[in-house]
């Protein structure tokens, strides 16, 4: 990690704004994260979670700022399949008729021909995103089938089978079982190893002390930024919420 | 007199064989039946249904200018179909009216429109073949376009078949790995709009939308495969077109609403009989026996 260059950050997001209609929904939100780093997310609903990763993903345009990605522009980001998202469980239709194996098998269309022809490699890439998550007895069950915890995962494995050195994750942790839960903190342990880079968004603050060496914290724009030991403090907390205190979020102890 | 020929099976299928607008309209409307059952497997799970209607009914005072100015009717249905989505997206972005509403009042002025202009000019339009369809009155030129429209919507579809099921399911997935999602919207608009250029031939504009939605509607409650849903689509809408040529030509019924009747009957079949899905899930029935 060391050999890389300080100003090669994986996500470098400059003064971004995006407006949808002329509502303002982020205004100069800086980030940057480089290779290996794990972000936490956290802001109300509305605090403009979403928008951000949509800029990042290039799903919405920015009105204003910067995005590099690698040092690149988004739309070579796109074509290069750097990023990966995974969404709320609540994002998706669950009773789409398809299964765990052709949601996989998504991650890998932005690399195949226009047919999407999966070749043998990709092929490969899906069993062994499948087996990474442990869902190699359901390849072909329908996602309406699983459980969410197992929903959670078959769109970890589309994540992986992108082989995406940067995972945008919208709370990972909601509404999933506890095998589910360890079997993600193990995998983003992997992941860092591995030197992918990852932001997540949680409404778990434990999740946010346990996971994640830094922190942004959000409300329309950055309330704070940094490790998450300095800024992780009932203090920035609070602001972020709108003036509630972190006792009445999530119990005295922090 | 017509009683005796009820009496075999073969001669209910084989009489109407030996007419010559009956085979005409046999083939044709099975062809528009597989275009539309096909795409109705996208339209029902992107929830496109009030869309369909919108753009089927917007097509009117399309097809009744190019009638009018002697061009082909699929050119001018295409153009105010395609411009009917734009301009539902235009007025939804500049003001606050909500979309179904928005959807709504643009496709009854669109229409309303279209029987406006057939009245002016009603000399050479037959607005009940318009709004009813007539599979058995379908001229040659007709046919030659109804069978280009089919086979172009049919190699699109088929082309972009997985990238549009992607684009259904998951958009932002899709625009995450660099695929063009502007590009898909407007496809799946394209194909819509000409599908309901060659559906309202067979069961005309105010039914088109039938034609558009209950195969697929149908198939997804049959099974959890989208491949196996697109095909039972395909089959369930030819199905029915068949069923319903026969039984207006035996009954002497309209025939676009016998197309779409047994469209519905299918669905209502589906929707009691399903094995996983219905209300008595046939498959629960069976093992009970066992």
């Amino acid at each position: 990690m060391e050999s890389i260059n300080y100003q090669n950050f994986r996500i470098d997001a400059e003064n971004i704004c995006v407006d949808y209609n002329g509502k303002v929904a982020l205004y100069d939100a800086n980030l940057r994260l480089k290779p290996g780093q794990i972000c936490g997310l956290v802001g109300m609903n509305g605090a403009g979670k979403t928008t951000f990763f949509n800029a990042l993903t290039g799903f919405v345009n920015i009105s204003k700022g910067k995005i590099r990605i690698n040092g690149e522009s988004v739309r070579s980001a796109q074509k290069d399949q750097t990023i990966a998202y995974v969404p709320q469980n609540e994002g998706i239709d669950s009773q789409f008729p398809i299964s765990v194996w052709d949601v996989v098998m998504m991650g890998r269309y932005g690399s195949m021909n226009i047919f999407r022809c999966p070749r043998e490699s990709d092929v490969q890439a899906v069993k062994d995103a499948i087996e990474r998550v442990d869902l190699t007895d359901h390849l072909s069950t329908p996602i309406g089938n699983l459980s969410g915890g197992q929903r959670k995962r078959t769109f970890l494995a589309r994540a992986i089978a992108q082989r995406a050195s940067i995972l945008l994750l919208d709370e990972p942790f909601s509404g999933v079982d506890i095998r589910t839960e360890k079997l993600i903190s193990e995998l983003f342990i992997q992941f860092k190893n591995e030197g992918k880079t990852i932001l997540l968004s949680t409404h778990d603050m434990i999740h946010v002390r346990e996971f994640c060496d830094l922190v942004l914290l959000i409300n329309k724009t950055v309330v704070a930024y940094g490790e998450t030991s300095e800024v992780f403090t009932p203090e920035n907390i609070t602001t972020t919420f709108g003036g509630i205190s972190p006792d009445f979020l999530f119990g005295p102890e922090s | 007199m017509e009683l005796c020929s009820f009496l075999t099976i073969d001669s209910f299928i084989r009489d109407p064989l030996t007419h010559d607008f009956m085979r005409k309209a046999l083939l044709m409307s099975s062809l528009v039946a597989a275009v539309c059952g096909f795409l109705s497997s996208y339209l029902t799970l992107k929830g496109w249904a009030l869309m369909g209607d919108a753009v089927s009914h917007s097509v009117m005072p399309g097809v009744v200018v190019a009638y009018a100015l002697g061009l082909p009717f699929s050119l001018g249905a295409f153009i105010f179909g395609v411009g009917s989505v734009a301009l539902i997206g235009f007025i939804k972005q500049k003001s606050r009216v909500k979309e179904d509403t928005v959807i709504g009042l643009v496709f009854t002025g669109f229409f309303a429109l279209g029987i406006v202009l057939v009245s002016k000019i009603k000399s050479n339009i037959d607005l009940h073949s318009i709004l009813f369809g007539s599979p058995l009155g379908i001229s040659l030129s007709d046919v030659k376009q109804t069978i280009i429209i089919s086979l172009l919507v049919v190699i699109l579809l088929s082309i972009f078949r997985k990238d549009l099921m992607l684009y259904c399911f998951d958009p932002r997935h899709a625009k995450t790995v660099g695929i063009n999602v502007f590009f898909l919207h407007y496809l799946l608009l394209t194909c819509l709009s000409l599908a309901a250029v060659v559906g309202l031939q067979s069961v005309g504009i105010i039914l088109v939308v039938a034609m558009l939605i209950t195969p697929g509607a149908t198939a997804y409650l049959l099974t959890d495969k989208f491949d196996n849903m697109t095909v039972i689509a395909v089959l369930s809408a030819i199905i029915s077109s068949l069923i319903g040529i026969y039984i207006s030509f035996w009954f002497d019924l309209e025939t676009g609403g016998s197309i779409v009747l047994a469209q519905t009957f299918i669905f209502l079949f589906a929707f009691l009989f399903a094995p996983r899905y219905g209300i008595f899930k046939l498959k629960k029935l069976f093992a009970g026996y066992k």
